[in-house]
C-alpha cells in the first residue's frame, strides 16, 4: 500500500501523489466506504489537537464522533469539509479521501463543500425569509429559474420534516421559527445542496427534548440517501441513532466499531469508562 | 440602606439622563426662541442681501452640494477599506498600524484638515477656493468615521454566518454581498449618518477650502458658503445672534430630515433583508 502524505497550510496546497491502493481496502460487509482518512494530524499552530486519525467512514450509515468536550472531534469533523481552513495558522498533515479523492489536494473547496453539507450546534439561520435560507445554496450554484428553486426548496423542506410546518410562511423571516424548526430548517437547507455527505456537529445541543426526537428521527430518515456524521455529546443519542461509533479521547481515536458494541462490550478499558458514565 | 443606595442610584440615573436632554431642550429652545421671528419664505427663497439677512438659499445648495460630494467618494472608499481590514486582511502588525491611525484621524481638529485642504486640493490641485476642494477636505475628515463605524458593524456579524454561508459552497465574496454586508448595513448606515453630522458641522475646514462667496454656485468648482459658514460670519461680522439662530433652525431641520430619511432607508433594507 503507498502512503501519500500531503502538507495543507491554510491557502497553498502542495499536489502530491493521491491515494491510490485505498480502495483495495478491506470492504466490510457495510458496503463502500465513502470517506477515508488516513494518518490525519492537525495542529492550531504549534498545538496538536489531532493524532494520528484513521477512520473509515461508510456509505449511507449515521457515523456517531463522542468524546469529552477539547477530544477533537469537532475539528475531526471540520476537517472533512476544510472549515478548519478559515482559521488561522491550522497545518494539516495525512489524507482524506471522499470517493477515493484527496479533498486537501484539490483547491476547489467549493465543490468539496457542495457535495459535504453541514449542519451546526447552534441553528444559524440567515436572516431573510425561509424560501432564500433554503434557496441560498442553489442560487449561490448560480440557479435561477423560479421554478427549479421552488421545486427544490419543497423537496429540501419535506426531506428534512418540515415542509408542513413552514409551507405557508416560506416568505417570513426564517428566525421567527422556533429553535428545533430552525434546526430542520437548516437541515432542508444542507439537503438543497444535494450533498453526499452531511456532517452535523452537535445539531441537537440547543434544542428541547422533544425538538431533538423530531431531529433524531429525522437523520434515521436521512441515513438511506446520505452519508452522516454526527458529533453529540449526548451518549444516548449516539446509541440510538448511529450505526458506528468512533470514541474520541485527546486527539486520538480510542475505539471505533459498530455502535451496538461500543456500548455493549467495548475493548478499551477508556471506552468502557466513558459509556458507562465514569468520567467525561 | 440597602434599599437607600439603590434610590440614591436611580435618582442619580434619573438626574442624569434629565440633565442631557434638558440641555439639548434649552439650546434648541433658545435657537428657536430667538430665531423663529425671521423665518419666512423670503428668508429662504429671497435675494440674498448682505445687509437684511434674507435668501439663504444658495448657502441651503452649498451645503447640499458638500455632504452629497464627501459621501459619494468617502462612503464606498470607507466600505471597502473596513470591509479589507476586517474580512480579508490577515490580522498583523499592518492591520494594528492602520486601525490605530484611523483612530488617531477622528480625533484631530478639523482647523488642521482645513490646513491641509488649503495647501494641497486648493493651490497644489489648482482647484481654488471651492466646492469641489471643501468637499475633498470633508472626505478625508469622515472617512475614518466611515471606516470606524462599518469594521464595528463587521465586527457584530455573527461568526455562524460566515460558517453557514461557506459551508453551502459560497464563495468569500457571495458571503460578503449576500449575508455580511446585509446584516452590517444598519451599523453602516449609523456611521454614514454620524459623517453627515460632521459634514453640516464643519466650519473651520470649510471657511478655508471653500471660502465665503455668499452667491449661488454655479458649478461645484465655485466658490460658496455653506450654512454653518454662514451663520458663523452674520456672528461674528454684523453680531446679529437672530439670523444666526435662524440659520441653525434650518440647520437642523436639514439635519433631522436627512437623519430621519436615513433611517427610513434603514428600516426598509432591512425588511427587504428579514422579509
Amino acid at each position: 500500500m503507498t502512503t501519500s502524505v500531503m502538507e495543507h497550510t491554510n491557502t497553498t496546497t502542495k499536489q502530491n501523489e493521491t491515494g491510490k491502493g485505498i480502495s483495495e481496502m478491506e470492504q466490510r460487509k457495510d458496503g463502500a466506504s465513502k470517506i477515508n482518512v488516513k494518518d490525519l494530524n492537525l495542529f492550531y499552530g504549534e498545538k496538536q489537537a489531532l493524532y494520528g486519525v484513521s477512520l473509515d467512514i461508510h456509505e449511507k450509515q449515521v457515523t456517531a464522533l463522542i468524546g469529552p468536550s477539547g477530544c477533537g472531534k469537532s475539528t475531526f469533523l471540520r476537517s472533512l469539509n476544510r472549515m478548519n481552513d478559515l482559521i488561522d495558522g491550522v497545518k494539516i498533515t495525512g489524507d482524506i479521501l471522499i470517493d477515493q479523492e484527496n479533498i486537501y489536494n484539490s483547491n476547489d473547496v467549493i465543490k468539496l463543500r457542495t457535495k459535504v453539507g453541514m449542519v451546526f450546534q447552534k441553528p444559524n439561520l440567515f436572516p431573510m425569509s425561509i424560501y432564500d435560507n433554503v434557496a441560498y445554496g442553489p442560487r449561490g450554484q448560480g440557479i435561477k429559474n423560479k421554478k427549479e428553486l421552488d421545486k427544490i426548496v419543497e423537496e429540501s423542506l419535506r426531506g428534512a420534516a418540515i415542509w408542513d410546518e413552514v409551507k405557508d410562511r416560506l416568505k417570513t423571516s426564517a428566525l421567527g421559527l422556533s429553535g428545533g424548526q430552525q434546526q430542520r430548517v437548516c437541515i432542508a437547507r444542507a439537503i438543497a445542496m444535494k450533498p453526499d455527505v452531511i456532517l452535523m456537529d452537535e445539531p441537537t445541543s440547543a434544542l428541547d427534548p422533544i425538538s431533538t426526537l423530531k431531529v433524531e428521527e429525522l437523520i434515521t430518515n436521512m441515513k438511506k440517501d446520505y452519508t452522516i456524521v454526527i458529533v453529540t455529546h449526548n451518549m444516548q443519542q449516539a446509541a440510538r441513532i448511529s450505526d458506528k461509533t468512533a470514541f474520541f479521547l485527546n486527539g486520538e481515536i480510542v475505539e471505533y466499531d459498530n455502535t451496538d458494541e461500543i456500548f455493549s462490550t467495548p475493548q478499551d478499558q477508556r471506552t468502557e469508562d466513558y459509556v458507562t458514565g465514569r468520567f467525561g | 440602606m440597602r434599599q437607600f443606595k439603590d434610590n440614591l442610584l436611580n435618582g442619580l440615573l434619573w438626574l442624569s439622563a434629565f440633565l442631557s436632554v434638558a440641555v439639548l431642550v434649552m439650546i434648541v429652545g433658545f435657537i428657536f426662541y430667538k430665531g423663529f421671528g425671521l423665518i419666512s419664505f423670503d428668508f429662504i427663497f429671497g435675494d440674498y442681501s448682505p445687509t437684511g439677512g434674507g435668501g439663504i438659499l444658495p448657502m441651503i445648495v452649498t451645503t447640499i452640494y458638500t455632504i452629497a460630494i464627501s459621501l459619494i467618494i468617502a462612503t464606498p472608499i470607507g466600505i471597502l477599506a473596513a470591509v479589507y481590514l476586517q474580512e480579508y486582511a490577515k490580522q498583523g502588525r499592518l492591520v494594528k498600524v492602520i486601525r490605530f491611525a484611523t483612530e488617531s484621524l477622528t480625533g484631530i481638529p478639523s482647523i488642521i484638515y482645513g490646513l491641509f485642504g488649503a495647501v494641497f486640493f486648493v493651490t497644489t490641485l489648482k482647484l481654488g477656493m471651492s466646492i469641489i476642494a471643501a468637499s475633498l477636505t470633508l472626505t478625508i475628515i469622515v472617512l475614518p468615521v466611515i471606516i470606524r463605524t462599518t469594521e464595528e458593524a463587521l465586527k457584530t456579524v455573527p461568526a455562524a454566518y460566515r460558517e453557514g454561508s461557506l459551508a453551502l459552497g459560497n464563495t468569500k465574496l457571495q458571503t460578503l454581498y449576500k449575508v455580511i454586508l446585509p446584516s452590517a448595513m444598519p451599523g453602516i448606515l449609523s456611521g454614514i449618518i454620524l459623517s453627515i453630522g460632521r459634514i453640516v458641522g464643519e466650519s473651520a475646514a470649510i471657511f478655508l477650502t471653500a471660502g465665503t462667496v455668499a452667491a449661488m454656485p454655479e458649478s461645484i468648482f465655485s466658490s460658496a458658503r455653506t450654512l454653518t459658514v454662514h451663520s458663523y460670519l452674520v456672528t461674528q461680522e454684523a453680531g446679529d445672534i437672530e439670523l444666526a439662530a435662524a440659520i441653525g433652525i434650518v440647520l437642523i431641520v436639514l439635519i433631522l430630515a436627512i437623519n430621519l430619511s436615513a433611517t427610513f432607508i434603514s428600516k426598509k433594507l432591512n425588511k427587504a433583508t428579514n422579509k
